[in-house]
């Protein structure tokens, strides 16, 4: 028997046929789907005279668009409001389950897929949004699709789809004080650049790795997207399996039982064959940010902003456009640089462990003077829990204020946006140019890095702030 | 929805030397909220192309009147972040019919393929090449050969071979659409179906 990577058995498990010199019919298990990228889909089906195919495969919710504010409250702007009534029509008429606004159990399509147990090791998920590779997380094959491509699952639950190439990412060692799975991937990143996993998926491994809980590890896969990689998957374990276990849609009884024999034979065997592979070590790895416009240009917390001749000639313009955009001088620190604005949610960082670990650093102290704070939970089950751990009681005491879930200032869709020309320290996963808003400048940390700077003002190294 | 065929094309170009122009800058997410396909080109560049009281920016490539033609040619690491199938319909209905760089980002890629836009990927060196040219000469050619799968720059004849998936390149060349493939397939999708 030939040996196979985990993705090589996932997806050749899928294929429904292969087009010779052309992709392959991979069928997809499960599809979420949100307002903004599918009612050109379902016009689309609906113009060729057809219905969802598999409409108990689809799982819809509102999140990109709605505000964080005043839910109860209909929608002010007109267009978010249309667009979140016609995906409410639109799931009506196809026969689709909605978690929209309002539901107990709403939030952002890579929270909620995880946390009502809709996510499972070994399965093929899509969604018209690039950071599905989240669900990577479980051992599943999960990816962001265009438009075009949510109609084709809508139609006939497959999708065309070449077969991406190969890389395993391992990291081992003991992390750090201060250190969480964001910290990890900023720093995978700026290693290979924003472009440097194009053409691949990833399979992330090594003693590091396991160590790290679900949530930590759906971080990681989230931002795999933002090195150009098609997706990112992790092997599922025991911490996997005790995750998805006694979740709302996760398997029960004999299914699990069933399920579990199947699962617990995803991994990638001994021999099989990589087209890239890397190492890094938990040792070398410390607190990041980033300090230009897009995710690869992240450095150390305490290190300086690279100068441009320390880079190809080809590359120094761009370079300097994203210097001039931020504000920012080669050569100058990081640490100490003023903060107005913090943003604390999406689905890189909107979980119950990232409003914990945020919670953790600014208790007992007072937001900073001049701090606008955004802590934005990434669903409705993940506010309630803060509200009963008593975490929004901490951050109340200590000045902040704990919204209701979306995908709020991370895309700047509703009204979270950051004014132009201000800092904001974000946990979500783009520092592209007005990606938080026309002219903002946005520097990615981890909630860690989030909580030093929303107590000081500036940035400031986490590791100072944790016993 | 079916494609616009595409053949051969022969245009001058504007020119965007700008490495990793992620999807956010081709079309800011407050634009998405439309429930249709039209009318996305625009908003395209919107930032980059209007100041905050919607006056062009004469700096930028698009308001400049020297430049025309159906072709950008963008740095490398075109199409970058957010899957929005929205990038490839802003460029489209802009009226470019083909995008060069000297890398896509893969779902970018994808996308502008389902809509009819070519993106044809050239070497690093070919494209320095053309930024070259296009400096001397803003109304510099070029010829876009699908059934060839060449890129010509028809004042010197430098050319140079592009990829493309097979099946992409029929669909375009016939204007075909994957979601008819698709719905020929149901007989497989359903006996898969079966097994699980």
């Amino acid at each position: 028997m030939i040996a196979k990577t985990l993705f090589d058995k996932i997806w050749d498990s899928h294929v429904v046929s292969s087009i010779p010199e052309g992709p392959d019919v991979l069928y997809i298990d499960r599809h979420l789907i949100h307002e903004v990228t599918s009612p050109q889909a379902f016009t689309g089906i609906e113009n060729r005279g057809l219905k969802v195919f598999r409409p108990e495969k689809t799982i819809a919710t509102a999140d990109h668009n709605i505000p964080t504010k005043d839910q109860h409250l209909p929608i002010k702007d007109s267009l978010s409001r249309l667009q979140v009534e016609k995906l409410t029509d639109n799931c009506k008429k196809h026969g689709i389950d909605l978690y929209g606004l309002g539901h107990p159990k709403n939030g952002i399509v890579h929270v909620i897929g995880p946390e009502l147990g809709i996510t499972q090791p070994g399965m093929t998920m899509v969604c018209g949004d690039s950071h599905t590779s989240t669900h990577g997380a479980f051992g599943s094959i999960a990816f962001g699709i265009g438009t075009s491509e949510v109609e084709m699952v809508m139609a006939s639950q497959c999708i065309l789809q070449p077969k991406p190439k190969k890389m395993r990412i391992n990291i081992d060692g003991t992390l750090g004080k201060g250190l969480s799975s964001k910290d990890i991937i900023l720093y995978i990143i700026s290693k290979i650049s924003a472009s440097g996993g194009t053409g691949f998926f990833i399979e992330f491994a090594g003693s590091t790795i396991r160590a790290l809980s679900m949530e930590a590890r759906m971080t990681i896969c989230n931002m795999s997207i933002e090195m150009g990689a098609r997706g990112g998957l992790i092997a599922p374990d025991d911490t996997t399996f005790n995750y998805v276990k006694g979740r709302e849609f996760s398997p029960k009884n004999a299914d699990w039982d069933k399920a579990m024999k199947v699962w617990s034979k995803l991994k990638t065997d001994n021999d099989a064959k990589f087209d890239r592979e890397l190492h890094y070590k938990a040792e070398d790895i410390v607190p990041m940010i980033t300090y230009g416009t897009n995710p690869g240009m992240g450095i150390k917390i305490t290190d300086k902003i690279p100068l441009s001749k320390s880079l190809p000639e080809g590359s120094r313009a761009s370079f300097e456009k994203s210097l001039a955009y931020m504000g920012f001088e080669a050569g100058s620190s990081m640490i100490g640089k003023k903060v107005d604005y913090v943003f604390l949610g999406s689905c890189t960082n909107g979980r119950i462990e990232d409003i914990r670990a945020f919670a953790g650093i600014v208790k007992g102290k007072k937001k900073a003077e001049g701090i606008t704070a955004w802590i934005v939970p990434g669903s409705k089950l993940v506010e309630k829990q803060a509200k009963e751990e008593g975490l929004e009681k901490i951050l109340n005491d200590a000045g902040f204020e704990l919204r209701q879930p979306g995908c709020s200032a991370c895309l700047a869709m509703n009204d979270d946006k950051i004014p132009e020309g201000k800092y904001s320290v974000s946990t979500s996963n783009r520092n592209f140019e007005g990606r938080q808003g026309p002219g903002a400048r946005t520097m990615l940390a981890s909630p860690l890095t989030a909580a030093a700077a929303a107590i000081t003002g500036k940035i400031s190294d986490p590791s100072d702030f944790i016993n | 929805m079916s494609v616009d065929k595409f053949n051969i094309l022969e245009s001058a170009f504007v020119p965007l030397p700008v490495e990793n122009v992620d999807t956010d800058q081709i079309i800011p997410a407050r634009f998405l909220k439309a429930t249709v396909r039209e009318g996305f080109g625009e908003k395209l560049f919107m930032d980059w192309r209007y100041d905050e009281d919607e006056k062009e920016k004469d700096d930028f490539v698009l308001n400049n009147k020297k430049y025309s033609g159906s072709i950008l040619v963008a740095g490398r690491n075109f199409g970058s972040g957010s899957s929005r199938e929205h990038a490839a319909w802003a460029i489209y209905d802009y009226g470019f019919k083909v995008v060069v760089s000297s890398f896509f980002a893969d779902i970018f890629k994808n996308n502008a393929l389902n809509n009819g836009l070519l993106p044809v990927q050239v070497s690093p060196g070919f494209l320095e090449d053309l930024f070259m040219e296009n400096s001397k000469d803003a109304g510099c050619m070029l010829r876009i050969d699908l059934p060839e799968q060449e890129i010509t720059i028809l004042k010197n004849g430098r050319k140079e071979k592009f990829d493309i998936n097979h099946y992409k390149k029929e669909c375009l060349l016939n204007g075909y659409d994957d979601i008819d493939y698709l719905l020929s397939m149901k007989e497989k999708i359903l006996e898969f179906e079966k097994k699980l």
